[in-house]
């Protein structure tokens, strides 16, 4: 792994975000986290609108971190795993719970990544890491912006590790991510937050 | 983003000057919403906004019917509508009158869904539908049952994948890039304004529907509203929320039993 730019540490949240080819990237990186985690693991990937629980169902099975279900504001806790149900845009409210949203479809999806990165961002400010995947599509990348700015630390995977490198090319060229890294270095990258580093 | 600090202005003085409440709304979405309207209408300075609102009420009137989500479709989620067509509403067509409630139905597609069903279980004729909305704008369109054509191929799949057998084109005539929904079908509709943060109950129904309209409110508002659906709701009536919406914490579980796993409630005791 590259050199720490910045100590990752008061780390409350983690925001993954992706779209095609993200799947592949979550199975090699989820099952692989040490648990206990010392803060909230967030997923909003791209979805069919018909998927109702069939990707909660897999990640649930495969990740060694409970999976919450995401029902309308429930609270956010750290060492568990919450993922944007289909059809919805997922946010963060003040009081660290999570509220859902149906209105129009940002970059022609709901739940968008920009959305939950920049509401994330508001709440969570410099306690988030923000982390984009594979994908063909430019959301993500104003979500990368806005945590970029709020003090937070952004990871994009290296789009030569990306299935899809689209959207991780899109945030390189637009936004300054702290970290650019590939599939594995971020699972090596997850595991190191919140510890000492040397 | 506009500020906390000047979204917490705006709803004061919303309610001060007009009496709409958005004091219980959650505020992630409201804040996406009005900062929406805020950069739709060309605003440079919050304070020049907080003006026009103040000063024009048509203007406010406008504002809050944008920043209201009106989002929906026909058949949204059609497990849900299969839940409804097999084991609901068959249960309901028992009775000699069915009286169902949308609450907060936007401009309309999902009491056409339902219209459309109750028609095809030979239910439509002794059955009336209540649409209420806080956004007199959406009820319009909800009242003409003319919605984008571009939208029609969505909702026929949906419609099929709810149960539907049908041939779903001959429930609109399409034209212009539009398709209007048959007459029949909206004879039975009853549409007016209604405010759930400020209205109270208006009659006594069998079914009411109410899906995705708590997201937007905190936990205060949700149990005021689920209150309100408790007066409004006859003994063994059922609720239906959205998929990610619950009663559990609103009200007391021994009145209402879950069906099944779905996002609907029967009412077991008054």
């Amino acid at each position: 792994m590259e050199e720490n730019k910045r100590i990752v540490k008061d780390c409350k949240v983690v925001i993954i975000g992706g779209s095609a080819g993200s799947l592949q990237a979550l199975l090699q990186i989820l099952p692989f986290i040490e648990n206990p985690i010392s803060f909230a693991i967030v997923i909003v990937v791209h979805r069919k609108n018909s998927d109702e629980q069939t990707l909660e169902a897999l990640l649930a099975l495969k990740a060694n971190i409970v999976v919450k279900e995401v029902e309308d504001k429930v609270a956010l806790k750290s060492g568990f795993i919450y993922i944007a149900p289909s059809n919805y845009h997922l946010l963060f409210e003040r009081n660290e719970t999570l509220s859902l949203d149906t209105s129009e479809k940002i970059n022609y999806s709901r739940p968008s990544i920009d959305v939950s990165f920049e509401s994330a961002a508001e709440i969570y400010g410099s306690s988030l890491i923000g982390i984009l995947l594979s994908g063909s599509n430019s959301d993500g990348t104003l979500g990368m912006k806005a945590i970029e700015q709020a003090g937070g630390i952004t990871v994009v995977q290296n789009p030569v590790s990306a299935e899809m490198s689209f959207m991780p090319n899109n945030a390189i060229l637009h936004s300054q991510p702290d970290y650019i890294l590939k599939t594995e270095e971020i699972l090596e990258f997850i595991n190191g937050i919140n510890k000492e580093t040397t | 983003m506009i500020e906390d600090i000047e979204l917490e202005a705006l709803i004061n003085d919303v309610y001060e000057y007009y009496g709409f409440d958005f004091g219980s709304y959650s505020r992630a979405s409201l804040k996406r919403r009005v900062s929406r309207v805020f950069y739709l209408d060309g605003f440079k300075h919050f304070h020049e906004f907080l003006s026009k609102v103040r000063t024009d009420p048509d203007y406010c009137k406008r504002m809050i019917d944008e920043i209201t989500v009106n989002v929906t479709e026909m058949f949204r989620d059609p497990s849900f509508y299969l839940v409804l067509r097999n084991e609901i509403l068959p249960l309901l067509g028992t009775k000699p009158f069915i009286r169902i409630w949308h609450a907060g139905c936007s401009t309309g597609e999902e009491v056409y869904s339902m219209a459309i069903m109750l028609k095809e279980l030979g239910l439509l004729h002794k059955s009336i539908l209540y649409a209420t909305d806080i956004n007199a704008a959406v009820l319009e369109t909800a009242k003409s049952g003319i919605f984008p054509l571009r939208m029609i191929k969505d909702y026929a799949d949906n419609y099929r994948d709810s149960g539907g057998q049908q041939d779903f084109s001959d429930y609109y005539i399409a034209n212009y890039g539009f398709a209007k929904f048959s007459e029949e079908l909206s004879e039975k509709m009853v549409f007016s304004q209604h405010n759930l943060v400020s209205d109270t109950s208006f009659n006594e129904f069998d079914l009411i529907l109410c899906r995705n309209v708590l997201i937007y409110f905190d936990n205060n508002l949700q149990k005021r509203v689920v209150n309100l659906f408790d007066d409004s709701l006859a003994v063994l009536g059922f609720l239906a929320l959205g998929t990610k919406e619950t009663i559990k914490y609103s009200i007391s579980q021994t009145k209402y039993k879950q069906f099944e796993r779905e996002k609907i409630w029967r009412k077991i005791k008054e």
